[in-house]
């Protein structure tokens, strides 16, 4: 029986800016069990709540998250809407989709070159970082912030995207989609990146819905649940399908997002085509008296904001669920089994943010 | 083999140029919404007060006895909501971001220069409410 030793990973690591701190108990270079520890950057924001006003708790909402900040911020504004009963313009909804997508596809290709760099291959990384510079600058044109897009508020959207702006997105997107796809390529199909990913800490169906799993973790082990097919925002008209992969290891966990990357493009062209002129918002009387969850799919998996209103302009109660907290059950349950050297490509196949799950 | 998945952009990549830019050398790219930073124009304000009291994180105080305007740009998110608010348009949004502040609690202050127009026998004009 070889001994058994703890070795701690995190909360500052090399090759995972998160601060996250894993106690991995070793037998040899196998990892048994592992104990996780979250709470290193704890700020507050909930508690923000009852100190701004509702209209104004949407930037903080926004700056829960540095990559799914427009999606913080489009729950915070979905869940007082629903409590207040606003109905939002057409046009308002589909530019949150727009931006919604944009902001998911920078948001994989982001998770695209980490894990790239996690595995090693440098290059990748870098060819995927350049592509979500694009969208960054697509982002920086539309709504004057690179990561804090700033646009969605409480009744609507405060930017407009102009005709001339929407034509050429679209115009742009597919010699954007083709240089994906050649990156995406090199993900689904080079024998490195197979060799590295597959068959490695398999999650089955079962344990992933047993565990909460949400997002593409949950769908690379085939539970076919996105909370975009409810069809909120002008998800309802786009058609959406979600993205299913069913082995469960760290290769289809890459292959979903690496989908997802093609499904974004795709969504954002039909918004784009389909998109209704109209009013960009709706003036917003009173204050909210209700409670209600409100409820998102990030790019992560989905994002519960509770919101309780007293019927003051300060909310009585926010409470959010952020993906990734859903997410660490699943990755204590991946863990065993895997080589010491393996732990940072699992640890990064569920995607961490966990400076929005302590927010 | 797929093991030269990679090749072809590999060798786009050597013969193409840097990605990068030598910032703060070559200026940062902005559009023109890009929200750098908060501009303020003490000819103009009127001490209404609306700013500070809509900004989320406190970054602006206003003295009105003193007329003065301070912003905290340690505190300042720019996230526009105060240059939305300003009644008089007194704020704007630069494009440039600012070097970074080194200390806390260094206000950026101004002192208000607006004066207000003499209303020919009449009582004047009630002011804002407070800050
Ligand atoms: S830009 Fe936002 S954070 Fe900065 S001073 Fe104005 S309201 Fe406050
Ligand atoms: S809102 Fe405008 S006019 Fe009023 S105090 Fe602020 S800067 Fe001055």
């Amino acid at each position: 029986m070889p001994e058994r030793i703890v070795v701690p990973f995190g909360p500052q690591h090399p090759v995972l800016p998160e601060p996250i701190h894993l106690d991995l108990v070793l037998e040899d270079e196998k990892v048994v069990d592992v104990i996780p520890s979250i709470g290193y950057i704890h700020r507050g924001l909930e508690q923000l709540v009852q100190k701004r006003e509702f209209t104004e708790y949407v930037y903080v909402a926004e700056r829960i998250c540095g990559i799914c900040s427009f999606m913080h911020a489009l729950c915070y504004c979905q869940g007082v809407e629903h409590i207040m009963g606003i109905e939002v313009p057409d046009r308002a909804k589909y530019l949150r989709t727009i931006w919604s997508e944009c902001s998911r596809l920078h948001s994989h290709l982001l998770w695209l070159g980490l894990f790239a760099d996690g595995m090693g291959f440098e290059n990748l990384f870098m060819r995927s970082w350049q592509l979500r510079e694009s969208v960054l600058d697509v982002l920086e044109d539309t709504t004057g912030g690179r990561v804090i897009q700033g646009t969605c508020k409480v009744g609507g959207v405060r930017r407009d995207i102009e005709k001339g702006k929407l034509d050429e997105m679209h115009r742009a997107l597919d010699p954007f989609e083709e240089k994906c796809r050649e990156i995406g390529d090199v993900f689904l199909n080079d024998d490195t990146v197979k060799y590295r990913l597959q068959g490695l800490s398999v999650l089955s169906k079962d344990e992933a819905y047993a565990l909460g799993a949400v997002g593409p973790t949950a769908r690379a082990s085939g539970v076919p649940m996105d909370h975009r097919e409810t069809g909120y925002a002008a998800y309802g008209d786009l058609g959406f399908k979600p993205v299913v992969e069913t082995a469960g290891d760290c290769y289809a966990r890459c292959a979903v997002r690496v989908k997802e990357v093609y499904a974004s493009i795709d969504l954002i062209r039909r918004a784009i085509e389909q998109i209704p002129e109209g009013p960009l918002d709706v003036k917003v009387k009173g204050t909210p008296d209700g409670e209600y969850f409100s409820r998102v799919e990030q790019p992560r998996g989905e994002v519960i904001h509770y919101l309780r209103g007293d019927g003051t302009k300060h909310l009585a109660r926010a409470r959010i669920r952020t993906p990734t907290l859903a997410n660490i059950p699943p990755l204590v349950k991946m863990l065993p089994g895997a080589q010491l050297a393996d732990v940072p490509v699992v640890v990064l196949s569920i995607d961490p943010c966990i400076s929005c799950t302590e927010r | 083999m797929s093991i030269f998945q990679m090749t072809r952009t590999v060798i786009r990549n050597l013969t193409g140029g840097p990605a990068t830019r030598q910032y703060p050398a070559v200026p940062a790219r902005t559009s023109a919404l890009t929200r750098g930073h908060v501009a303020f124009d003490p000819s103009t304000c009127r001490s209404c007060g609306l700013c500070s009291r809509r900004c989320p994180c406190v970054a602006i105080r206003l003295d009105k006895e003193a007329k003065v305007w301070e912003i905290d740009r340690m505190r300042c998110i720019a996230c526009g909501d105060c240059v939305e608010g300003c009644p008089f348009g007194s704020l704007t949004m630069e494009q440039t971001y600012l070097p970074p502040v080194v200390e806390q609690r260094a206000a950026e202050r101004y002192t208000i220069t607006y004066v207000k127009p003499e209303k020919p026998a009449k009582k004047p004009a009630e002011e804002g409410a407070g800050a």
